[in-house]
């Protein structure tokens, strides 16, 4: 049995902690949160050198063609580093999709440019408060015209790439639901960008008016996409939220062990040392789950539903833990603005959200167990 | 990444499910696969001695104590290939919790500090189940601070001469032999003054009282010691180096990989299936799964966590303080899954007998719930452990590390 990654994995992992290390530290971070710019662009641009953006993409669409555990062990040293760029929505979801349903035409078409860091991509979803789910689409497309308001969507004001769920029928079945791909460019949208719980990470209204698009996949097809690449992404992001724990953690420890108090290291209290035990434990639950979720990725394994739920749980709860007593040991100076713990709480936060909400998982994961039992 | 095993993994996996297939006691195979915390009995048979007939078949194959070389009983398999025996064991396994302390403490303690003659003496019985062992720490003054122990020996000749009383000792009342920490020193600070020795418990002034416990019923025991004497030959490891002796043993329970820790989820998944709640399965309200994904989503984080460790074993490396979580994270999570079970049975769940739901399953659980948070390091140790030696917090401050063990304070409020 070898229920871990590889060492050319690690390797991988190293090298990319080291370039994020330098490339990325918080005071590069600060300059997206502070809003003087909407991602950082150098380090985007960096990302593409370093081979990161195609890790997962075939060689013949410019990738690296190297595989999804790969881009995993990227994934998490992302989530550690807190980068701010568009990572997840170009890589997670709109490559993702495009790799699962796109005509070789729009792989050619795009997956070279996501490689090469000239396109930004994404997933337009959600119309408004609710979870994942076909009746919430009320955005319309007739003879491949889209009209209607997509929000939130993730780094929607800067992606050049708009993978759309829309409604082609009205049946109340999920065949309803059609994929459409936008070029951000040829007119017809219009994007505001919206304040957030994360500013290193944005999220965007778009509107769609008489805007031409063309079909990803085939017609009714779009929420069993959707599904896969939902699945896909989470078990993804659970490598950002694992990467974020880990490190939330270690800025815990590394104060606890600072910070002088009545005379001693507070993390000699025994208050303090619990609450940073507990913290360890949810984070190797969620690495755990996160790997099983990899594996099952990277097979393309029949389990990949229920692995996907667990990890996006797991590590949801994790980020979310970490994050919250992260600031809690930091004391008073953990809610600073200065200090870099809330931009760990930010993001821990704004991921739990993202991709549906932990009500949405749970119910997806009891569902899946259901099935698996059943069979 | 793979769960694949590596050909040799294969072969012994193969060979071990054959003799397993051929020679396992089946007929009780149901049973314990239904059996689950503070339930592990069986209706028409004394579990002690289908325990003591399965390990001696296993021994007398060649399957007992797998680690352990061959010369005292074992096999001398590697680390995997014992998880590897476990997995496949399967609900058989249940049948080795009485040997649990012996061959995981005892007896490796003994492998490392007794003569050489004593261990071939000793050492093969034990593995074979013949002789079963317990382990003598704990005391009343004493439980998570086991060095401040008040047990006496005394040297007279070539003899030991011992006093005192142990508690919580799992066993003591079916156990031959024992494992016995004693104060031979208490001019000195507590940890320097503590000799180890291994002793026959039908020893005169040896008595065992067995302990009623919350759940009503009786593992653990109380032992007491009269002018208990033990010949200087059965000490182990120097006179007042007790303390790192019991570091040895310490050590050896906590390596156990693999066993699998009750959590209860599969029982309570089960439960929600099946049990009805306003007209349809309890398994289909938006707050029973809520519940049960948060369970879930722990489960499977333990099982995947011991598998990144059984890697590690695979590989020959030494598994991470990852695993030290297991017990932290089940112990209370199946007190809680006890609970919860109970409350989706409303009013009926005051019912414990078999009549209850579930044949009083989660009851069971609830009532034995309890202990497993305090047994082997409380939670709170756990966690002490966990911050201290995984993620490098300082140790706590020890009023009473420098002074005499006889001017420690043995009151609080006066």
């Amino acid at each position: 049995m070898n229920f871990d990654f590889s060492d050319d994995q690690k390797q991988l992992r190293d090298q990319a902690r080291k370039f994020l290390a330098e490339k990325c530290p918080p005071k590069a971070v600060r300059v997206v949160l502070d809003g003087k710019e909407p991602y950082d662009r150098a380090l985007w641009k960096g990302f593409a050198e370093m081979g990161f953006l195609g890790v997962a993409i075939p060689e013949e669409y410019g990738g690296a063609g190297a595989g999804h555990l790969e881009l995993c062990v990227i994934a998490e040293e992302v989530g550690r580093a807190l980068a701010p760029v568009p990572f997840s929505s170009t890589v997670y979801l709109a490559a993702e999709a495009l790799m699962l349903a796109g005509s070789d035409a729009q792989k050619q078409a795009w997956l070279p440019k996501i490689a090469s860091g000239e396109a930004i991509g994404t997933l337009a979803l959600f119309e408004g408060t609710g979870n994942p789910s076909p009746k919430a689409i009320k955005l319309e497309a007739t003879n491949g015209v889209l009209n209607g308001t997509k929000k939130p969507v993730a780094d929607g004001a800067i992606a050049d790439l708009i993978i759309v769920a829309a409604r082609t029928a009205s049946t109340g079945r999920d065949s309803d639901i059609s994929l459409f791909l936008v070029d951000a460019k040829s007119g017809g949208v219009e994007a505001k960008a919206l304040t957030n719980l994360d500013p290193t990470r944005g999220q965007a209204e778009l509107t769609f008016a008489n805007c031409k698009a063309e079909p990803l996949g085939a017609p009714g097809e779009g929420w069993s996409i959707i599904t896969q690449v939902l699945d896909r992404a989470a078990v993804l992001t659970a490598f950002e939220q694992v990467g974020g724990s880990d490190r939330a953690l270690e800025m815990g420890r590394d104060y606890a062990l600072d910070r002088i108090a009545f005379g001693r290291p507070i993390g000699s209290f025994q208050a303090v040392k619990h609450m940073l035990a507990d913290m360890y434990v949810s984070a190797t639950l969620a690495r755990s789950n996160a790997y099983y979720g990899a594996w099952a990725l990277s097979t393309n394994a029949p389990e990949l539903p229920e692995a996907a739920a667990s990890a996006r749980i797991s590590a949801t709860q994790a980020f979310q833990h970490c994050g919250k007593n992260n600031i809690q040991v930091h004391g008073g100076m953990g809610f600073t603005w200065e200090f870099d713990c809330h931009m760990y709480y930010r993001r821990a936060n704004a991921l739990a959200l993202g991709l549906g909400s932990l009500s949405y998982w749970e119910d997806q994961l009891i569902d899946r167990m259901r099935k698996r039992n059943a069979a | 990444m793979n769960f694949d095993d590596t050909p040799q993994e294969a072969a012994f996996r193969a060979e071990a499910r054959a003799w397993i297939a051929a020679n396992a006691p089946k007929q009780y195979e149901d049973e314990l696969r239904a059996s689950s915390l503070g339930r592990t009995a069986l209706k028409n048979a004394n579990i002690l001695e289908v325990a003591k007939a399965w390990q001696k078949k296993k021994a007398d194959a060649g399957w007992a104590c797998l680690h352990w070389p061959k010369e005292y009983g074992g096999r001398g398999a590697s680390p995997i290939e014992r998880v590897i025996w476990q997995q496949e064991e399967g609900p058989f396994g249940k049948l080795s919790a009485m040997f649990i302390i012996g061959h995981g403490m005892c007896g490796p303690t003994v492998m490392a500090y007794a003569s050489e003659e004593h261990k071939r003496q000793y050492l093969p019985p034990l593995a074979s189940g013949e002789k079963v062992w317990c382990q003598l720490f704990s005391e009343p003054a004493g439980g998570s601070d086991v060095a401040g122990l008040r047990t006496r020996a005394e040297k007279r000749g070539d003899a030991w001469v011992i006093n005192g009383q142990k508690i919580w000792t799992s066993g003591a009342h079916y156990s031959d032999y024992g494992i016995l920490l004693t104060r031979t020193d208490p001019t000195v600070p507590k940890h320097k003054g503590l000799t180890m020795f291994f002793l026959d418990m039908k020893s005169p002034g040896v008595e065992v009282r067995p302990i009623k416990q919350a759940s009503g019923h009786s593992d653990f025991n109380e032992v007491y010691f009269t002018d208990v004497v033990i010949p200087d030959s059965q000490r182990l490891g120097a006179v007042n180096d007790g303390w790192n002796v019991a570091l040895t043993t310490l050590m050896n329970e906590r390596m156990s990989i693999g066993a699998g820790v009750a959590t209860g989820f599969p029982e309570l998944f089960d439960f929600c299936s099946n049990i009805m709640l306003d007209d349809r399965p309890a398994i289909e309200d938006r707050n029973v799964r809520s519940k049960l994904a948060n369970w879930a989503v722990k489960a499977s984080g333990l099982k995947y966590t011991s598998m990144r460790a059984i890697s590690a074993l695979s590989k020959g490396e030494r598994p991470g303080p990852e695993n030290s979580i297991g017990k932290l994270v089940a112990g209370s999570m199946v007190q809680d899954v006890a609970s919860y079970a109970l409350d989706l049975q409303g009013a009926a769940g005051v019912l414990s007998g078999p009549e209850a739901e579930f044949a009083g399953r989660f009851q069971a659980m609830l009532l034995r719930a309890p202990g497993t948070r305090v047994e082997g390091g409380t939670d709170e140790i756990m966690r002490n452990i966990i911050a201290e030696r995984v993620l490098g917090l300082p140790g706590d401050i020890r009023v009473d590390k420098d002074l005499p063990f006889n001017q420690v304070p043995t009151k609080g409020r006066a």
